[in-house]
């Protein structure tokens, strides 16, 4: 399996990219780290006539940590971000669970939200933390919320002649807890069913602030706001924990494969939603304690 | 700025000598590897990025060379299976390793789990056999059953640390 030919525009700055973007059209690619474009193109199940490769471009390759949360330049790869400490644990478990070592060292973060993959974990974590991306053209450009951003399958807001350029990650409160489970036939696979939990309990384990998203179930991911409506104002315990995750379904269009039925990635998903909230919630539930001890 | 299906130039050290060539920009990186540079060490598998047998390092970090363009290559460092025994043939401390506890059998997958290997120990040097196993995932052998293979980096990792505790002393 060969790469089709394609002509080969190696950018060496974001204005340069989105020129190449204009003057080539409809008929050119962005090349990110290549671990998905790369693989269709051997498939030939995507032909693109020109490559824009942004991989090298001097100024897409800084991330900037703060307050907690990130901006990731285009051409930072998942590995680069994984790697650096002082990136919230949230977002480095998502990232760790990409791939494998040898992927994420290439692969983006940026071309992994413009590929949408509903099994990819980026996506997801982007609604879980009311994220946005910045997209830039030759004309201009603009910033994405994360809920306007995938439209569906492999498919995204980004118009011809647009890239990503950047990613904001915002932090999640220092008191919320968080989780991230998947199920996974071996390590590194994409996810049969996943779920990001993002929870702010008070010191009596009351909800404030839940945020619970579903991946590889549906045609993108999804926020699960049956389950999220029915723990907020509520004290989360074993019991409003069962009744979220039976919820955590509701009104999601779950679609089967041959990896897993519909019925197979809901019932498993309930359990995962379940494990996932009671980590967030023991997770949140410690910080809120420490804190209080700490200031007591 | 250039856009063309004309062959481009690439400049690479590739296990230590500097090579040159034009290559088509839909060359991987692999095929220029082997193709261009003769070191059919680098072996293909799957061609999409699941299997790990085409794995190299690229300035020291593991990547999958069926994934890469050789074009990307330009200006930076390759390493290969071809580039880790010594030039008189004295095999590297992993590759001993290897030998030492049968961790191959027809050999197709050991080029790229030796780079893998050897990049993740550089990385982590104590890693637990788990650990091991998560970092080596993205390889697949289809006749070891890879206990050998997690023997040998077990192995391998703790003559290293050997080593350093040595040169500490
Ligand atoms: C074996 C294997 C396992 C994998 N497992 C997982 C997994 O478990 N989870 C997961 O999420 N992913 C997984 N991936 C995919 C991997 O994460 C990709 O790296 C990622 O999806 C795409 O990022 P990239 O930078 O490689 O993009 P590319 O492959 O370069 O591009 C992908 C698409 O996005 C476009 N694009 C890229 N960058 C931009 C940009 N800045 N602006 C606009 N468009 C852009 C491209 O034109 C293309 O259409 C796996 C891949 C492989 C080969
Ligand atoms: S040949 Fe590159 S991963 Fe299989
Ligand atoms: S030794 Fe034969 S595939 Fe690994």
């Amino acid at each position: 399996m060969k790469l089709p030919a394609f002509a080969y525009h190696r950018a060496d700055s974001l204005a340069d990219a989105v020129d190449a973007l204009a003057v080539h059209g409809p008929e050119a690619r962005v090349l990110g780290g290549g671990q998905s474009l790369l693989p269709l193109m051997a498939l030939r199940m995507s032909v693109p006539e020109v490559l824009v490769d942004i991989s090298t471009a001097a100024d897409l390759r800084h991330h900037e940590v703060h307050d907690g949360g990130v901006t990731v330049g285009a051409a930072v790869t998942t590995r680069t971000l994984e790697t650096d400490p002082g990136v919230h644990p949230l977002i480095r478990s998502c990232l760790a669970r990409i791939g494998h070592v040898e992927i994420r060292t290439r692969g983006t973060v940026c071309g992994s939200l413009a590929h949408a993959d509903p099994a990819a974990e980026l996506p997801a974590l982007l609604l879980a933390v009311e994220g946005s991306v910045e997209l830039v053209a030759a004309h201009g450009s603009r910033v994405v919320p994360a809920a306007e951003f995938v439209a569906g399958p492999y498919t995204t807001s980004i118009d011809d002649g647009e890239l990503v350029a950047a990613a904001t990650l915002p932090a999640i409160a220092a008191s919320a807890g968080w989780s991230v489970r998947e199920i996974a036939r071996r390590s590194g696979d994409f996810a049969l069913v996943g779920v990001i939990c993002v929870l702010d309990v008070d010191r009596s384990r009351r909800c404030h602030d839940a945020r619970v998203v579903l991946f590889g179930v549906a045609a993108t991911a999804v926020r699960a706001t049956a389950a999220e409506e029915a723990l907020l104002g509520e004290i989360v315990d074993g019991l409003s924990v069962e009744q979220a995750a039976e919820l955590a379904f509701t009104g999601v269009d779950v679609l089967g494969d041959l990896h897993g039925s519909a019925e197979y990635r809901r019932r498993a998903g309930a359990r995962l939603v379940a494990a996932a909230l009671d980590e967030a919630a023991d997770r949140a539930h410690d910080t809120t304690t420490s804190r209080a001890a700490a200031r007591a | 700025m250039r856009d063309t299906h004309e062959p481009a130039p690439v400049t690479a050290r590739v296990n230590g000598r500097t090579e040159s060539a034009a290559v088509a920009p839909r060359t991987t990186l692999a095929d220029y590897l082997r193709h261009g540079l003769g070191l059919t060490g680098t072996h293909l598998g799957c061609e999409h990025g699941v299997c790990g047998a085409c794995t190299v390092l690229l300035d020291g970090n593991p990547v999958r060379s069926c994934l890469t363009l050789a074009v990307q290559a330009h200006g930076r460092e390759v390493r290969t299976v071809e580039g880790l025994a010594a030039p008189d043939g004295t095999m590297h401390p992993l590759q001993e390793r290897f030998w030492r506890h049968q961790a191959l059998q027809c050999g197709f997958c050991t080029p790229g789990f030796l780079m893998a290997a050897l990049a993740a120990v550089d990385e982590e040097p104590d890693m637990s056999r788990d650990r091991i196993r998560e970092r080596l995932s993205g390889n697949v052998c289809r006749c070891t059953g890879y206990q050998p293979i997690v023997d040998a980096v077990e192995g391998f990792s703790a003559d290293r640390a050997a080593e350093h505790a040595g040169e500490d002393r």
